[in-house]
């Protein structure tokens, strides 16, 4: 998916860039409204996150022009100000969502998900491997034809595996992706969650393979 | 006490506009053209370094490289005191690399490559090493005829004291005033050998022969003016016993300093991403073929076999010899030692 | 830990000061720095001064004079990062006159890298952002052991949450900037009162922004650290953060609350759709620990005279909380009913619920997390949610399910 930010603070921006980038999509950063104006003249984009407090002008009013204008790609406001006086407001000039500063990543990353899915009902972002495939917006996972339904940890968990095959991922990087920090859980738990998506995984070419001391990897039988 | 090394080396003081560090060598690597270019500060010899240069270009055709060599001393005027940018630093000064990271100068790298180094290899995610380089002792095995060659300090001084006329002017070593490396490499000697003391004393009174670097006094070895080189980088030495059949190459068995040659990127980089990348390569060492021999590469697991291998490791303790009144004692008692045949 | 180390490197560089002829030496010892490299790859900064005047090390490091034999830790920042330094001074006679050595060794406190180094000054130049996060970094760095924090804190959660006046407590000098801080931000809270939302709006902008880049970083951070008290050190640094956030967007709230308390702007709206929009939007929330948040029948047309955004920002302070306190796999009922006289708007958990709490618990609840929010926002989540109930001329009730779990009821009067 390719995502457009638009957001002021240089460093703000590059540690979103570096995330989103992380989960496999394509990010433009622009600095100011007139530069994503610039980026959507020319590139066609699944979503955008905007900042309200801009420094040539206010992210509602590029928002209003927006919706005016007819263009349908969905819009998520990243917002910095009080959640009382703003957050209403920008969902009536046409925002799909908000999120506020700070924000946790997964967060962000659930809220895109949940308005992409929502902006599209039949949009598609499936990763194959082997024959298992998973669709990450519909977060299901189909394995030789037959779908099976993923809860959001384990369709988390997926993403992280399908995104890089053969890759192996320790325990405590699975354990950063999928609880938050200030969950209080042992890496056992990370068994749990990869013991539910093998199940999940059973009947196909393609499984988790663990490997000793060092973590888990998914690899397709050939 | 003649200073004999700076005659050695092909000494271009080249002055550019703005720069009042002196440099040895400039050499752009690519076309004019190149999309982007990649300016590089190394202690590194051209020769040396040019196999990575060119493995990384054939890589990164659209990338430009430019290369300038300066000592490490003058590396550290450029970056700490004048700021002048450049991309990447390399330098064989762990210790000044490091004051550059502890006093806020470097951004970070931290990458996959970086990731599979051992912890001792890095600091602060600033301070990257990619080779370990031992200092060796050099011998001319002519000059030694007759002589068993000896394996550590101890064996060396005894040798040296027995045979005063025959190795008198004729045992060179880092200036440790203006060599960077050869400074850190003394300290860490002070610190991890009883010998180090005696050593400069008994080159003192056989009237050493200080160098700028330890490709100059390899070319005296070669040529016959020394008859021992103490403290030479071993993967320089390496490169040129193929050469010259008559030169022996001592791993002292009592300590070795290892160095790691490190790379950093300042924070006014104009291409950190690309510095990273190249780090990255520089970690890898994967030089094809047809490009040339790298240097020594850091090692998933230390050597610790040997106890007399002793990697200097990186961190603040690296500042503790830069200290202003502690240097001042170190190289006061070093000149005491190695000048007192002034006079004489 | 860092202080005791930081204390023995102090005493060694003091003790390696002689007077030599007319002057005094140091040959700074190599285990001074070096066993501060064996805790943390954090920077070090070090400095010996004679009457004040520097013998050695870095010239711009802050010192103080301590008393003798006795040493003075102290956290400020220096150089872009935030520091913890330890000084001592020695009376050294040299050529019988008696000089004040000082010597002072500081270290980065960050354990992670030039990274947490930013995020700290990000996070202490900002005005709020200085506050709170200064004191949950240093609580969380000193862990209990910073007693004057506590005092402090008593004297902010005293007051009721209307009482706007400076701070007074007798504070320690350590934490005199923090007060002065403190009540530079009340002072401005108060100001912003009497003007514009707009104000509010854009200091929350001025404090969110640099904590979202903090908060970022840190994410960042922790997927690149690789030792474990590393990653401890990082996570502690994410939640004081968003206990600082937290807390600041709290205040704010409670401002916007306080102030729109007096001016509300009344509109009919319907609370179905009202409350079913708002679980909307918090469902990813919950969907990030596997909570379901199930909405139940709602009565159509449940049409009430309120203030939305204060009613909206109350039901997700709530649901919010329900989500922070449930465990995973589980679900919370939310559910609208209507009687003769009254909404009333439920959100059933299936946490640890109430009783099980004491009072002070239940506040901190409210307040989420145990540091910064006994300093600062004390229950002010709880009181937002009281204050819109009152506002609107109803009540917030909070009581166990009859299984497990946790009721907290909205009743508004139509």
């Amino acid at each position: 998916m390719r995502f457009l930010l638009v957001e002021d603070n240089p460093e703000l921006s590059a540690s979103v860039v570096d995330r989103l980038s992380l989960d496999g999509h394509a990010v433009d950063a622009a600095r100011d409204l007139s530069a994503a104006e610039d980026y959507l003249a020319s590139t066609d984009y699944d979503l955008i996150l905007l900042d309200i407090m801009l420094p040539d002008g206010d992210g509602r009013d590029f928002l209003t022009r927006h919706r005016r204008d007819n263009r349908r790609t969905p819009v998520i406001v990243v917002t910095a100000r009080s959640e009382i006086s703003d957050r209403v407001g920008v969902l009536d000039l046409g925002a799909d969502d908000y999120i506020t500063k700070p924000f946790d990543f997964s967060e962000l990353q659930a809220r895109c998900r949940a308005v992409l899915r929502r902006h599209d009902g039949n949009a598609r972002n499936e990763k194959q491997v082997g024959d298992a495939s998973l669709d990450l917006l519909a977060g299901t996972l189909s394995v030789a034809g037959i779908p099976k339904p993923l809860r959001n940890r384990e369709l988390r968990l997926a993403e992280v595996f399908f995104a890089a095959p053969e890759r192996i991922f320790s325990k405590s990087h699975l354990m950063d992706r999928l609880f938050s920090y200030d969950e209080d859980v042992s890496e056992n738990a990370i068994e749990v969650y990869v013991g539910r998506l093998r199940k999940k995984l059973e009947g196909g070419n393609v499984q988790i393979e663990t490997v000793r001391g060092l973590g888990y990897r998914l690899v397709a039988e050939v | 006490m003649r200073i004999t090394g700076l005659a050695a080396l092909i000494w271009c003081a080249l002055s550019l506009p703005g720069w009042s560090f002196e440099i040895e060598e400039v050499k752009r690597f690519g076309m004019d053209n190149a999309d982007v270019q990649l300016k590089v500060l190394s202690t590194a010899d051209l020769s040396v370094f040019e196999p990575y240069i060119i493995a990384f270009q054939l890589k990164n055709q659209r990338i430009a490289v430019d290369y300038t060599v300066a000592s490490s001393t003058e590396v550290m005027k450029a970056i700490f005191d004048e700021q002048i940018q450049f991309d990447l630093v390399i330098s064989s000064a762990m210790d000044l690399q490091t004051k550059l990271a502890n006093d806020g100068f470097l951004s970070d790298h931290n990458s996959e490559a970086t990731r599979r180094l051992p912890p001792w290899a890095r600091w602060r995610d600033q301070v990257i090493a990619f080779t370990q380089e031992p200092a060796v002792i050099v011998l001319s095995k002519k000059a030694f005829a007759g002589l068993p060659i000896p394996e550590s300090r101890s064996e060396l001084i005894a040798l040296l004291r027995e045979h005063p006329e025959r190795f008198k002017g004729r045992v060179g070593t880092y200036d440790i005033r203006t060599s960077g490396l050869g400074y850190l490499f003394a300290t860490q000697d002070s610190r991890n050998s009883e010998s180090f003391w005696p050593l400069m004393e008994v080159f003192g009174r056989l009237d050493v022969q200080l160098y700028c670097c330890s490709g100059a006094m390899i070319d005296d070895l070669i040529s016959g003016r020394l008859s021992i080189a103490y403290n030479v980088l071993g993967s320089y030495a390496e490169r040129r016993v193929a050469a010259a059949d008559n030169i022996a190459i001592v791993t002292p068995a009592d300590v070795t300093s290892v160095m790691l040659r490190t790379a950093v990127i300042p924070k006014n980089a104009n291409e950190p991403v690309l510095a990273g990348q190249f780090i990255d390569f520089l970690i890898d060492g994967d030089l094809g073929p047809e490009t040339g021999i790298g240097l020594p590469r850091i090692g998933i697991s230390q050597k610790t076999s040997d106890a007399a291998i002793r990697p200097i490791r990186l961190g603040p303790e690296l500042l503790v010899f830069l200290d202003r009144l502690r240097r001042q004692n170190f190289l006061a008692n070093w000149a005491g030692s190695v000048e007192q045949a002034i006079g004489q | 830990m860092q202080d005791n180390i930081l204390a023995a490197s102090t005493t060694s560089i003091a003790e390696a000061v002689r007077a030599e002829r007319n002057t005094l030496g140091l040959e700074l010892p190599y285990a001074a720095l070096s066993m501060l490299g064996a805790i943390s790859d954090d920077r070090v900064f070090y400095r010996v001064a004679q009457n004040g005047l520097t013998l050695t090390g870095y010239d711009d490091l802050p010192i103080d004079v301590s008393d003798e034999a006795e040493i003075l830790f102290k956290t400020e920042a220096f150089r872009s990062a935030v520091i913890r330094s330890a000084t001592l001074t020695r009376k050294i006679s040299v050529d019988g006159r008696l000089n004040d050595v000082t010597v002072t060794v500081a270290q980065t406190r960050e354990g992670l890298g030039e990274i947490s180094a930013r995020i700290s000054l990000i996070a202490l130049l900002v005005g709020l952002g200085f506050f709170v996060l200064a004191v949950s970094l240093s609580a969380f760095a000193t862990g209990r052991t910073l007693r004057p924090l506590d005092v402090l804190a008593n004297a902010v959660s005293r007051r009721g949450p209307s009482d706007l006046r400076p701070v007074k407590a007798e504070a320690p000098t350590e934490i005199v900037p923090l007060v002065t801080a403190l009540n530079r931000f009340i002072e401005r809270l108060e100001t912003s009162l009497t003007r514009s939302e707009d104000f509010i709006a854009e200091a929350a902008h001025r404090v969110r922004t640099p904590l979202a880049t903090v908060r970022a970083q840190a994410e960042i951070a922790l997927r690149r650290v690789e030792r474990p008290e590393n990653k401890t050190a990082l996570r502690q640094m994410i939640r004081a953060v968003d206990e600082s956030s937290r807390s600041a967007g709290q205040l704010l709230d409670h401002a916007m609350v306080t102030f729109r308390a007096d001016h509300m702007e009344f509109d009919t709206v319907d609370l179905s759709a009202l409350v079913a929009d708002t679980v909307e939007r918090l469902a990813p929330l919950g969907d990030l620990k596997d909570i379901s948040l199930r909405l139940g029948t709602m009565p159509s047309n449940a049409m009430l005279k309120c203030d939305p955004i204060l009613i909206q920002n109350a039901l997700r302070n709530i649901i919010d909380n329900a989500i922070k306190y449930s465990p995973g796999d589980s679900d919370i009922d939310i559910a609208l009913t209507a009687d003769d006289a009254h909404y009333t708007i439920t959100v059933r958990d299936e946490g640890i619920g109430f009783s099980d709490m004491k009072t002070s618990e239940l506040a901190r609840r409210f307040s989420r997390g145990p540091n910064v929010g006994e300093i600062v926002g004390s229950g002010l989540g709880l009181t937002i949610c009281k204050e819109v109930a009152i506002a609107h001329g109803g009540t917030l009730e909070m009581k166990d399910n009859p299984g497990r779990g946790g009721c907290v009821s909205l009743v508004l009067p139509h």
